[in-house]
């Protein structure tokens, strides 16, 4: 039943918020502000205009982060995934690059890029590229060759054919290493910020952070997770209401 | 197999190779980048002198202790989900967009539940690693042929027996991958977090090196935990493909 | 009403007194199971079912896809409780997987991470028995099973066929009085099903248990059993019960007589029908088709 999911939603929301207002009367407000303190903070951030200057700022760089990194990341999987040497040489290769500590790197890619947009794009795109590459790749490879072999019976060009069969067949897959990649690229971006820039929501919380500002902290956090379970949740739509 | 994997090796030697050539041609400026010759250099330098062993073996423990507490709550977060499935379709939207949240910014509450020095950093670490090893329970769990369990019924056998003796090896060859996700995550959980916020440490000795421009031993670090991650990752895939092996249908 | 508990008509008529067994081994009656759907619906899945089988029989089940023979089983293995009716073993209701009943699904349903023997003696080792029967056992059905070079292979490295086998040691090994099969060779190709078939032959002789095979092969019930029961689509009810005759120590060889026709026939007929309602085809004359 429809009501009973969204009841254990609900459920699980509030325990969160408990959770958080015991952890805030454990560590008091320097640790941790309280879920009210949070939503007050929120309403008067959303007011400022310095504080959706920021927005703005994060939003730019995850946009085309992510935008490079999709284009990217699927192409790439597509070319590694048609040929059968190229996707097992590549692929444990991209498992072991996604593993790597990505910190080990920021400093290079600070004294590539400098600092600002370019600096924290490149973070946004090396975090989130990799598994929409892994995915998209591991999707051509699954993909039952039955379907080609149809595909020549039934005489398609090769356009018709990537069209109207590979594309649709690899759609799931490829759309969960986007959900993946979605939410790592705003964290790459984000880390960005928090060194390489002067704005956004990166520098709002590592500012935060050096103030004891809590309250912020929490808010933008309590943003960012709205932000990215409501796109998640999109992403999952898109993807079943093509294939259920 | 074997073939694939010489590709590999000379790709990554190219690629090495072609760096080291930049470098020393100084297309690439020092200041940017040293040659990977002499991070090595620098690496074995570091180590000989003994001025880092500390906070090598501290970021390390704290990466195995996080790496076995994600494996093991991780585990039993997971079964607990699989168990009600009104709980799980409530969790899961939550699971999937999990990595969108800095979860370092939780550093100073745990600073304050946990004081000052390892245990923040392990918390931290955990927190970023517990979500893929619960996933893969839950995978794990999933694609357990339903006929095994009823086999174990058919041998009356309890929940519990059932649970450890059928369920549990069915689902290995999943639990592991989580394992290797485990690990791989605490790696960076220790790591950023020592990076980006605490005092000690081989995250925060790159930091330092960076603050202080001391791009060799910055480089040296960067190289050692290059090295670290790739030796470790390749020891869990080797176990992995034995596992693999023996169970694929 | 064709849910006939005993014989049918046909060229040889039987009666449980005739066929010279002493008790009914299994009892169903007016067996009925309705699943609840999480939509809220509800599926009639089978019954109201009669069915007994008497001791030492082997009975086959054949019917439409989905008319619920599985259910069915699942019932006679204790797996599922029925919605109405009784089920009985040997005189007692069934209430959880009874003692003395063994089964073998269609999926494959090996240990992959332990060894063949492993595999046929986990039961024993679970029912806590001695370790000097369990390895007398284990070795028999091993070699019973034709499995004895590939004791300490894993099932990964065997075929379809040879695992369904390794499943059947396993429930062999556990000396049950009623063997239930759900469709066990679906997986295999025509000739391995028919050798697999003389098996379960042997099977039978050996354990002289009670045996209740589920297939979808017409073939393959006619040339087994001592008896077929007809399944209608679902909700799956007996419309025929088949006597086939056959002397016990039979093997594929009936195939080639003509009895086996005449009884492939019956059963094709009958089952005909019912397999058409489920495609939503009209059952027109013969040789007729009407489309939806």
């Amino acid at each position: 039943m429809m009501a009973k999911r969204y009841l254990g939603t609900f459920v699980i929301f509030a325990g969160i918020v408990l959770a958080w207002q015991m952890l805030h009367l454990l560590g008091g407000e320097t640790a941790l502000a309280s879920p009210a303190a949070t939503a007050v903070k929120l309403v008067a951030l959303f007011r400022s205009d310095m504080f959706w200057g920021h927005v703005a700022e994060t939003a730019k760089a995850f946009t085309f982060a992510l935008v490079l990194g999709i284009l990217g990341g699927v192409s790439l999987g597509v070319v590694l995934g048609l040929s059968r040497l190229s996707s097992a040489v590549a692929g444990p290769m991209l498992v072991n690059l996604y593993s790597i500590p990505k910190v080990t790197l920021y400093p290079l890619v600070l004294l590539c890029f400098g600092l600002g947009l370019a600096a924290k794009v490149a973070f946004g795109v090396m975090h989130g590229m990799i598994p929409m590459t892994i995915f998209t790749m591991n999707a051509i490879r699954q993909m039952k060759p039955v379907l080609l072999r149809s595909s020549k019976m039934m005489r398609l060009t090769p356009w018709q054919t990537a069209s109207t069969i590979v594309l649709p067949a690899v759609m799931p897959e490829v759309l969960s290493g986007i959900r993946l990649g979605f939410s790592l690229t705003l964290l790459g971006v984000l880390i960005g910020e928090m060194f390489a820039s002067k704005r956004g929501l990166g520098f709002l919380v590592t500012n935060a952070m050096n103030l004891g500002d809590t309250e912020t902290i929490m808010a933008v956090a309590v943003l960012l997770t709205a932000f990215a379970v409501t796109a998640n949740g999109l992403l999952i739509n898109l993807g079943s209401s093509r294939h259920r | 197999m074997k073939r694939e994997a010489w590709i590999r090796l000379l790709i990554v030697a190219l690629f090495v190779l072609s760096i080291e050539l930049l470098c020393r041609t100084k297309t690439i400026p020092p200041t940017v980048l040293i040659p990977p010759s002499d991070m090595l250099i620098e690496l074995i330098a570091i180590l000989r002198s003994g001025e880092l062993n500390t906070d090598i073996v501290s970021t390390f423990g704290n990466i195995l202790i996080a790496a076995l507490i994600v494996a093991v709550l991780g585990f039993a977060v997971g079964v607990v989900i699989h168990a009600f499935p009104w709980l799980r379709s409530s969790v899961e939207p939550l699971l999937a967009s999990y990595y969108a949240v800095p979860t370092f910014m939780f550093y100073p509450v745990f600073i304050v539940l946990l004081g000052v020095g390892s245990a923040p950093i392990i918390a931290i670490a955990v927190l970023l690693a517990i979500v893929a090893m619960i996933t893969a329970t839950l995978d794990g769990l999933d694609r357990i042929p339903g006929v095994l369990r009823k086999t174990a019924r058919m041998y009356h056998m309890s929940r519990l027996r059932t649970s450890v003796l059928v369920e549990l090896p069915a689902a290995s060859p999943y639990l592991f991958t989580g394992v290797k996700l485990a690990v791989a995550y605490s790696f960076i959980g220790v790591i950023a977090s020592e990076f980006i916020l605490s005092g000690s440490g081989l995250g925060y000795a790159i930091a330092y090196a960076y603050n202080n421009f001391e791009n060799r031993k910055m480089y040296a670090l960067m190289l050692l935990v290059l090295l670290a991650a790739t030796a470790v990752n390749s020891a869990l895939n080797a176990v992995d493909s034995r596992l693999q092996a023996r169970q694929l249908r | 009403m064709e849910g006939a508990v005993v014989g049918g008509a046909g060229p040889a008529s039987d009666t449980s007194s005739a066929s010279g067994s002493d008790s009914v081994h299994v009892r169903l009656k007016q067996v009925t199971r309705v699943f609840t759907l999480q939509s809220g619906g509800s599926l009639h899945a089978i019954g109201p079912v009669d069915l007994e089988l008497t001791r030492g029989e082997f009975f086959s089940c054949v019917g439409p896809s989905g008319c619920g023979k599985s259910t069915l089983l699942d019932v006679l293995a204790g797996l599922a409780v029925p919605t109405e009716g009784t089920a009985t073993f040997e005189g007692r209701p069934i209430s959880g997987v009874p003692d003395g009943v063994g089964a073998v699904f269609q999926e494959d349903a090996s240990f992959p991470w332990l060894t063949v023997e492993d595999n046929v003696a986990f039961g024993l080792r679970r029912a806590g028995v001695d370790p000097a029967e369990i390895k007398r056992r284990v070795d028999y059905a091993v070699g019973f099973m034709g499995l004895k070079d590939f004791a300490k292979a894993y099932p990964a490295q065997l075929s379809g066929g040879m695992r369904q086998r390794v499943c059947i040691a396993r429930t062999l090994v556990l000396q049950p009085r009623l063997i239930l099969l759900d469709e066990p060779f679906g997986a295999l190709d025509q000739q391995t099903r028919l050798l697999m078939g003389d098996e379960l032959l042997r099977l039978w002789r050996e354990t002289s248990a009670t045996v209740l095979l589920i297939t979808h092969a017409l073939d393959e019930a006619a040339m087994l059993s001592d008896r077929v029961g007809v399944m209608s689509a679902r909700p799956g009810t007996f419309i025929d019960m088949v006597s086939t005759g056959w002397e016990r120590d039979r093997d594929s060889r009936v195939v080639s007589t003509p009895r086996f026709g005449e009884i492939t026939a019956r059963l094709w007929d009958k089952l005909r029908r019912e397999t058409m309602k489920i495609m939503g085809v009209a059952h027109g004359p013969a040789g007729g088709v009407a489309a939806p």
